[in-house]
């Protein structure tokens, strides 16, 4: 196995050739803020939250998809970052209804986290109070469109965990939608297994346990790592 | 040495972050040491004083009266707190916004709700005209601290008032001083 | 097919030339003013005169002058008629002919024509775009032959990093570097693709090329498809270009029909053949990344970069993604040398470029000059100045994701580096002309406007931003605004630039920050007469938290 030594953040890490900057640092415990990232599926590098600097590169680059080489030096909490951070995740809170007072998952949100973790304490910009639906049609499970942060976590476990691929994004900007189906009430989608795995991966209370109350519902995070391990690595215990 | 004037204000918001406030029980006697509560919902004082040290305002900016006294207590306030998620946010008392403007929403609660006499409530001078768009405190007016929460939990109002009656400025991070909801 | 064969084609059309040829735009612009019965008319006219023995009236594609059509043309006397009626077809007939006509005659000596170097546009309104032969007898198809039989990959690869030629879609990465990073990836699939997906409010030059000079593209695709070892191309063209669509299936056809595209080219072992992706109305397409996706028949999203496409493209193979202009220089290069056309333009801006230039300005219309050209001498000398009553304020190249050239720098010569030291860009050739008439936080608006609305949705500083962007130049806008909202518009614009995922977003604040730079006046104009000159509170502080 090829190994590429690094540094993030003036430490020396060792990480292996193919790995993203995220999973080196993860494994070094260099902690990376992150919101589309879901462990086991593919990233795609929307929320921006992983953004790092690396030596010698204008841009900043998304941790989750860029792949770690030798000699890379990497900063991961620049006071720019930082800022930019913040902005993304008081953006989000203007874009939707995040309710917190009154959502299922208030106190096991990863977005609310998120906040703490970025040191939002308010939003600088103007709550955009959208009109965005609720679909209780599933027997099982609700989706609040109103906390949806288009993340698409759903969308990749539904399709490269379970593969019945229920979720896809329609629209586009500020209009863009997570629909089930062919934009079916979710209930009338027969590719919907009922899972769960969606609802597991949702980072906020958009996806949810039908009959959870403020603040109630708890999630089994740690569910779909044990899925994929379970897969790859062919071990089969908790 | 002169005692801090203290003013705690109630506008858009269910008066939970006052309730939690008076959950200090008995900090307050040691706050009442240090702080003159010169205006208050728990006090009967009908106009808001000129040169306020610290004002604790709770609520988002619902209606014609809510938006012209947070004008008043901030032209009338050195340090102005935004208390609790309905000013830091808007919060619940903003989950109307999305029912469209103040006739949409006054439509959809007198009229197709009212079961029994349905109609407009339209007193003029008593019952305060809507906003289209309730807003929270900072967008009306600018804001010195964010003390966010539903509500704040007391030993977190506790954790931002102490340093200020210090003259200093709490440090406002972490999940106990910043969760929302 | 062989080149024996090639040439007598284009002798055959030689022959048949007709003494006079009048030439009729019957390009989108010409045809939106009613060239279409303006053509028929021709027609009818030269038939009633018993002239066709001696007269041939041919369809061309644009003759720039866009702003004045329908535009005929009369070869070989040089004459160029403008705004021409259907009815005044008879007279332009009889003018021919010794007689007097009533239509309007524009000076071919004019700026607007005496300045272009025609490249890009050299066929354009001058062969007919339906006729696969109108293209062989200027030479057309000449290039694939002689790359196919007189240079390896190399050489060719190596002509065109030798004349300088840079992208022409805005970014202006070196053409030459790009094909051989393609021809030197292993593998057996590769794929060649054209950008035709030209979304730039204002700018039309692709269109012109596709539906002036269809088979110049597909000339050049084969060509970069030899170059990087391809055998199958895309087009992907908007559907908002039907014409366009229609000439290029139409020179499909005719290319295969003739195997000039097809299996065993000009009988070698090169294979290729051209399909076109129709895009679905999506400004992010015309971004490589999402280009890709929508040809894969996914959505149309952008992924990170790297892996380029020169890499990883079309279903993980090596893609070569060029615009339309860039491919429409090839043929030339190669045809009189990459030396020659390194010749043309500036040291690190070589050839020419097209411009559509629109906006406050008496000529409008499709202009072709070399680069290093100054600003000054486009608009004003070639494109008149500003309209009647008014003066120009500002120059707008690159569309939404440029910026704003004040009018004291119009000395800027037109090159990549110039443009992008006024923290503008060249792009894909927009240049809008703005006047005095025109509030520029009005003009920031409309761009951002649609940014917000093409924005395709995916990253959230791009999907987000560009809204709370364009709600704070609406309050600035419509006088509700405080300094505080223009201290979160600065902090915002940068922000969106540098964390959004493709060029889309990351480009979007550039017509902010450039009126911010430039007339930075006007925004304070209308927050200091906000609230009708009653300072709300909250303008007094800015918020810094």
């Amino acid at each position: 196995m090829a190994v590429k030594s690094i540094k993030i953040n003036g430490r020396m890490v060792s990480a292996r050739a193919g790995e993203s900057i995220l999973e080196a640092a993860e494994d070094a415990g260099i902690h990376i803020p992150r919101l589309c990232h879901v462990e086991g599926v593919s990233d795609v590098a929307a929320c921006r939250m992983c953004l790092v600097k690396v030596e010698g590169n204008n841009k900043f680059v998304p941790a989750c998809m860029t792949p770690v080489e030798e000699e890379m030096i990497v900063e991961t909490e620049t006071p720019k970052l930082q800022e930019y951070r913040r902005m993304i995740v008081e953006l989000l809170f203007a874009e939707g209804n995040h309710v917190c007072a009154v959502c299922v998952v208030n106190g096991n949100c990863q977005l609310q986290d998120l906040a703490i973790e970025v040191g939002m304490d308010h939003s600088r910009f103007e709550y955009r109070f959208p009109v965005r639906g609720v679909d209780l049609s599933h027997r099982l499970f609700g989706r609040d469109d109103n906390r949806c942060i288009l993340c698409t976590r759903c969308v990749r476990v539904c399709d490269e965990i379970e593969g019945a691929h229920v979720w896809d994004v329609a629209g586009r900007g500020s209009k863009s939608r997570i629909v089930s189906g062919l934009k079916e009430p979710w209930g009338k989608v027969d590719a919907c297994t009922e899972c769960g795995k969606c609802v597991e991966s949702c980072p906020t209370g958009a996806l949810f346990f039908k009959g959870s109350a403020v603040g109630e519902m708890e999630r089994d995070r740690d569910k779909l790592k044990f899925l994929i391990t379970a897969r790859q690595k062919k071990e089969w215990t908790r | 040495m002169t005692k801090i004037k203290l003013a705690t204000v109630w506008l858009a918001g269910c008066s939970g972050c006052h309730m939690s406030f008076l959950d200090l029980d008995e900090w307050l006697f040691d706050l009442a040491e240090k702080v003159d509560v010169v205006y208050s919902p728990i006090a009967d004082v009908k106009e808001y004083p000129e040169g306020v040290d610290v004002c604790l305002v709770e609520g988002a900016i619902s209606n014609e009266e809510n938006l012209e006294f947070i004008h008043q207590v901030r032209e009338r306030t050195k340090f102005l707190i935004s208390f609790g998620d309905c000013a830091v946010t808007a919060n619940v008392p903003a989950m109307r916004n999305m029912l469209g403007k103040a006739d949409h929403v006054l439509r959809r609660a007198y009229l197709e709700l009212g079961e029994v006499t349905p109609q407009f409530p339209h007193e003029p001078g008593i019952v305060p005209e809507l906003i289209d768009r309730v807003t929270p405190v900072h967008e009306v007016v600018p804001v010195d601290l964010y003390l966010p929460g539903c509500p704040p939990p007391a030993e977190r109002i506790r954790a931002a008032i102490e340093p200020l009656l210090r003259g200093e400025k709490p440090v406002m991070e972490g999940r106990e001083m910043i969760k929302f909801g | 097919m062989d080149l024996k064969e090639l040439l007598t084609i284009a002798a055959k059309e030689e022959e048949e030339a007709k003494e006079i040829c009048i030439n009729c735009c019957t390009a989108a612009g010409c045809n939106a003013a009613n060239a279409v019965e303006l053509k028929k008319n021709l027609d009818k006219a030269v038939k009633a005169a018993g002239l066709d023995h001696k007269i041939e009236v041919q369809s061309v594609g644009c003759m720039g002058l866009c702003g004045r059509g329908p535009l005929v043309e009369i070869d070989p006397d040089n004459i160029l008629y403008e705004q021409v009626k259907p009815d005044q077809a008879a007279s332009i007939v009889d003018a021919v002919n010794g007689g007097e006509t009533t239509a309007i005659q524009f000076d071919m000596e004019h700026p607007f024509f005496a300045y272009q170097f025609p490249i890009v546009t050299e066929n354009s309104g001058r062969i007919d775009p339906e006729r696969i032969e109108s293209y062989i007898a200027v030479g057309g198809y000449q290039q694939l032959y002689k790359v196919l039989y007189e240079m390896t990959r190399f050489e060719l690869i190596n002509e065109i990093t030798v004349s300088g030629l840079r992208g022409r879609g805005g970014a202006g990465y070196p053409t030459g570097l790009k094909w051989g990073l393609s021809a030197k990836m292993p593998g057996n699939q590769k794929y060649v693709v054209c950008n035709a997906d030209e979304g730039d409010p204002g700018a039309f030059m692709d269109r012109s090329v596709l539906e002036s000079d269809p088979h110049r593209l597909i000339e050049a695709m084969a060509i970069a498809g030899y170059a990087v070892g391809a055998n199958h191309g895309y087009i992907y063209v908007r559907a908002e270009y039907p014409l366009a669509i229609k000439r290029l299936n139409k020179a499909i056809q005719q290319a295969k029909k003739y195997g000039l595209l097809g299996s065993q080219i000009f009988q070698s072992n090169f294979d290729f053949k051209v399909d076109i992706r129709i895009g679905a109305g999506a400004f992010v397409c015309g971004e490589e990344t999402a280009l890709i996706a929508s040809i894969e028949g996914k959505r149309g999203a952008p992924h990170p970069r790297p892996p380029y496409p020169s890499e990883v493209g079309i279903w993980g193979c090596p893609t070569v993604i060029n615009n339309v202009e860039t491919y429409a220089n090839i043929p030339v290069i190669l045809r009189e040398g990459g030396e020659w056309f390194a010749n043309i333009g500036t040291e690190k801006s070589t050839g020419t470029k097209v411009f559509a230039l629109t906006g406050k300005v008496k000529n409008s219309g499709l202009i072709e000059v070399p680069m290093g050209m100054t600003i000054r001498e486009i608009v004003e000398e070639m494109g008149g100045g500003a309209t009647v009553g008014s003066t120009i304020k500002a120059v707008q190249t690159g569309g939404p994701s440029g910026g704003c050239i004040p009018a004291s720098k119009l000395d800027t010569p037109v090159d990549y580096e110039s443009l992008q030291e006024l923290g503008t860009i060249m792009g894909s050739g927009g240049m809008i002309v703005v006047d005095s008439e025109t509030n520029m936080v009005d003009f920031a608006k409309f761009f951002m406007e649609f940014c917000r609305d093409e924005s395709c949705g995916k990253c959230i500083p791009c999907r987000a931003g560009t809204v709370q962007m364009y709600e704070i130049l609406q309050k600035i806008a419509e006088k509700r605004a405080t300094q505080a909202d223009l201290h979160i518009l600065e902090t915002l614009a940068p922000m969106v630039k540098e964390t959004s995922l493709c060029g889309l977003g990351q480009s979007a604040p550039n017509p902010v920050l450039s009126t911010l730079r430039f007339f930075r006046e006007e925004y304070l104009e209308l927050i200091e007469s906000s609230h009708n000159g009653k300072v709300p509170v909250s303008a007094e502080r800015i918020d810094k938290s």
